[in-house]
């Protein structure tokens, strides 16, 4: 049954399944287990954050394409639910209708892209998704009629995910069952099905194709495959999951500007949880997101106690000052490329394999 | 050399074009002028980039870091000498901003060698984790600049005689042209010119022509065709810290992110003048500068679509850029 479900592509390693364990029991009980609103804020985070770093994984990882323009269709389905909401009424039907038109942007612009510049190098496809991304943004930020510009949309969701609305009487282990904990189960089972099926993907025929294209890209051309059409697909499945991604942000936020949902340091973010939790592996973008997000949220405190330490220190006083704590994950990003290819999952696969090798 | 001139005569077309939709002679001439100059500006950055992709299939996310060097150099060198650009002697502050320059060209070339040597060589040939270093590389740059110069925006103003406007009687109207406009295009001239004797008269210049067009056969012929890339690569950043000087002066003001919003133009450019042509480069430049300027004149709110319009439209026409170079 679990097998299944994970597509036959198990954990291959105790500590992974460990781990892999401790996420999902922690975001499912996250709620219960984390009170209080910050906690919950992060967990949900964690949540679209895995959806889009496993939907970019499938470009990164799998197809060794490198795509910058992931944040646009993250963009496209937050600003369909926003508008949809704010035009249409704050109903499912307007949600639906928003949703559903979100995703037949995606579809269309990555299958335009991807013809448009999938034919010749990889490195084109990221040059041309840098520059239609970031005309994308500065397209959502000037139409200040529909998108409501540099201050985003604020709108309502239907009335069952309120947070004023109280489905019990009192509260259940101490936690109010409201519209948020019910949005809140909305994203997790969204995102355990989505994860679920981009494992389905990625092991079916169709993903062992594409890695045989990241691999030898003229050798699967000569078994029959075209890689133009196999590379477009799964851009355009990336985009479709984004967008859903970007729909779960805006439902969770009740509101999206350029910023939350399109801006270029999602993009930076994106692109590092996948080197550090392993590319080509859906489990790391599980991994890499719950590490990434948390040490993004409470590391800059971490830094800022090491700051105080070094204080008077005239160089190291600068450099872990709280502000630049990019500036380590930036050295963590290119030691990870350098030696763990793998990533975090890589390495504890290895591990495991190397392991099992020496006892037998 | 074989010229192809149908890209030449777009360039022509263009601006012809925009001559009666501009309305004015004076207005057009305007325009076109702070175009080309800021397509010389822009062909002076691109120029180091675009080589080096053509030399070694190297394609450098990171090179706004050189950019933004260049131009946090400047502030600080200007500052240095506040007393010199702010006199009223042409001769002094032509010497303040030749220091700034210079200094920009050569932290950008020494940060360059470390860049080379600690990023880019271990990754060579893997296009993938060469996108993936050079961008991390980028965005170490970046926080290491917010540590030295701070985060906010570093105004950088002019020096004193640059200020201002030269009055050109024309078409029977008085033309104004920004003093520093034409000094930038002077600037960017020279570096074409040089550029274009190193290459086509210099025995290093051949060599270089050659490794683009084929490695291996330059390789077998007894060149180390790596010491002649590290040599690349290290002059392009230096000219891109030239670049960031003079943008940076153009706006008046830099912040950390000014790499990443040229290198974004840089990328425009290099991809319409076709990977690897320094010909290409230029004239992609060229056709940048125009469109933005004219654009930005006749609908502003165009202007922030009219680069991808641009790419869009000729990669259309040539989809593997103005001047494709050759076989690979």
């Amino acid at each position: 049954m679990i097998r299944a479900l994970l597509s036959h592509d198990l954990p291959r390693s105790r500590i992974l399944a460990a781990l892999l364990l401790i996420c999902l029991a922690g975001l499912a009980g996250a709620p219960f287990l984390f009170p209080g609103t910050q906690a919950l804020n992060v967990a949900a985070k964690i949540l679209v954050f895995i959806l889009l770093v496993a939907s970019y994984d499938l470009l990164l990882g799998y197809t060794g394409i490198v795509s910058f323009a992931h944040t646009m269709f993250v963009g496209i389905g937050a600003y369909g639910i926003a508008i949809a909401s704010t035009r249409l009424g704050s109903d499912w039907g307007s949600l639906a209708i928003g949703f559903v038109a979100a995703l037949a942007l995606s579809a269309v612009l990555a299958l335009a892209v991807g013809l448009a510049s999938l034919r010749v190098k990889a490195i084109f496809f990221a040059m041309i998704t840098l520059a239609v991304a970031s005309a994308f943004m500065t397209l959502a930020s000037q139409l200040s009629d529909i998108t409501g510009g540099e201050d985003g949309l604020n709108f309502q969701l239907p009335e069952a995910l309120r947070p004023s609305t109280e489905f019990l009487e009192e509260p259940l282990w101490g936690v109010s069952v409201d519209g948020r904990l019910l949005t809140y189960y909305l994203l997790f089972v969204a995102v355990a099905l989505l994860i679920a099926l981009l494992l389905r993907i990625v092991n079916s025929p169709f993903g062992r194709v594409l890695q045989a294209i990241r691999e030898n890209e003229f050798r699967a051309e000569a078994i029959g495959y075209r890689p133009v059409v196999y590379r477009t697909g799964a851009n355009i499945i990336a985009a479709l999951l984004a967008c859903c991604g970007g729909a779960l942000l805006a439902l969770w936020l009740r509101y999206t500007g350029p910023e939350t949902a399109m801006s270029m340091e999602i993009m930076l973010d994106l692109l590092l949880i996948v080197v550090i939790g392993g590319m080509g592996t859906v489990y790391g973008a599980v991994i890499g997101s719950v590490l990434f997000i948390v040490a993004q949220n409470y590391l800059q405190a971490l830094l800022k106690w090491a700051g105080a330490a070094v204080d008077g220190v005239p160089v190291l006083a600068t450099l872990v000052s709280p502000d630049r704590w990019l500036l380590w994950l930036g050295l963590l990003f290119v030691l990870a490329v350098y030696h763990f290819p793998g990533g975090i999952v890589g390495r504890l696969r290895l591990a495991a394999w190397t392991r099992g090798r020496t006892k037998a | 050399m074989k010229l192809d001139p149908r890209p030449l005569a777009l360039l022509a077309a263009l601006m012809l074009l925009a001559l009666p939709l501009t309305g004015s002679a004076s207005t057009w001439l305007n325009l076109t002028l702070a175009g080309l100059a800021m397509g010389l500006i822009v062909f002076v950055i691109a120029s180091g980039l675009t080589l080096v992709f053509g030399l070694m299939d190297v394609l450098n996310f990171g090179h706004g870091v050189f950019i933004a060097l260049g131009a946090f150099m400047a502030t600080t060198v200007l500052a240095a000498m506040a007393p010199w650009a702010a006199s009223p002697d042409a001769a002094t502050n032509l010497t303040a901003l030749a220091a700034a320059c210079l200094a920009g060209m050569a932290i950008a070339a020494a940060v360059g060698v470390v860049f080379e040597r600690v990023l880019v060589r271990p990754v060579y040939g893997q296009h993938l984790k060469q996108i993936l270093i050079t961008m991390g590389g980028m965005i170490i740059g970046e926080e290491l600049i917010k540590a030295s110069w701070g985060p906010a925006l570093i105004p950088l103003p002019m020096p004193e005689t640059l200020r201002g406007i030269f009055l050109i009687g024309a078409f029977g109207a008085d033309v104004a042209v920004e003093k520093f406009r034409v000094l930038a295009m002077l600037i960017g001239l020279v570096v074409l010119v040089t550029l274009l004797l190193v290459l086509n008269r210099t025995k290093i210049g051949l060599l270089i022509r050659a490794g683009v067009q084929d490695r291996e056969m330059v390789e077998a012929l007894g060149y180390r065709i790596r010491r002649l890339f590290v040599g690349v690569f290290v002059a392009g950043a230096a000219l891109a810290g030239l670049g960031g000087v003079l943008w940076g002066l153009v706006q008046q003001g830099v912040t950390p992110q000014i790499g990443g919003q040229v290198n974004l133009l840089l990328f425009i450019v290099i991809i319409i003048g076709g990977l690897g042509s320094t010909v290409g480069c230029l004239v992609g430049a060229l056709l940048v500068g125009l469109v933005a300027n004219y654009v930005g004149f006749l609908a502003p709110k165009a202007a922030l679509f009219s680069n991808i319009g641009l790419m869009v439209a000729i990669l259309l026409w040539r989809p593997q850029g103005l001047y494709p170079v050759g076989a690979k």
